[in-house]
């Protein structure tokens, strides 16, 4: 399912709102959720799941063309844990 | 300080002008639908922001940890998380601004 997916089927959900309603709403919900961990503000959603910053430390690696060393400087990367029942439906039995 | 449903609401409600009611369903339906797809077996694709997949683990050997006793751990089906880009962009953003904090002090 990508974006524009989601967008219609949140219209086909809500036939009383304006197409272009559904459509500004998911990207204000996404546009929110990229801001606040840009901001290292974690996101906790009940019965989806939670997203937080994980610190990596720094570390030599390889340029795997060249095979010349990189010093890559720490850095967070985002990370989501699924919640309760994200996880327990998607493993139930088909 | 985290974010929650309760804000995204607040959002809509101020952004897009639904009203509380529509605001909260609206929410709701948007991690529904993600949920939905997912349960069904498909990925998401939020394009600028991440995809979520599927991935089938199978079984493994586990302990339990306060006993010790060896139990299998079953086959199982999990979401995975990759970040965008451009959201990774963002967060290394936050990072190289809490450095520049850190020095001001």
């Amino acid at each position: 399912m990508t974006k524009s997916e989601l967008i219609a089927r949140l219209t086909t959900r809500y036939p009383q709102l304006v197409a272009k309603d559904a459509e500004l709403a998911v990207k204000t919900i996404l546009d929110a959720m990229g801001k606040s961990l840009a901001q290292g503000r974690r996101i906790e959603i009940r019965g989806f799941g939670s997203f937080d910053l994980n610190y990596r430390p720094p570390r030599t690696g390889r340029n795997p063309k060249s095979g010349s060393k990189v010093e890559v400087p720490e850095k967070f990367v985002p990370h989501f844990k699924a919640g309760k029942e994200l996880r327990e439906r998607v493993d139930e039995l088909e | 300080m985290t974010l929650t449903k309760a804000d995204l609401a607040d959002l809509l409600f101020d952004k897009v002008g639904l009203n509380k009611r529509e605001a909260k369903d609206m929410v709701e339906a948007f991690f529904e639908e993600i949920r939905t797809a997912l349960a069904q077996g498909d990925s998401v694709k939020l394009s600028g922001f991440g995809n979520f997949q599927l991935r089938d683990k199978p079984q493994r050997p586990g302990r339990n940890p306060k006993t010790g006793e060896e139990i299998p751990i079953s086959a199982r089906r999990v979401v995975t998380f990759h970040a965008s880009q451009k959201l990774k962009g963002l967060v290394e953003v936050h990072y190289a601004k809490q450095q520049q904090r850190r020095s001001d002090q």
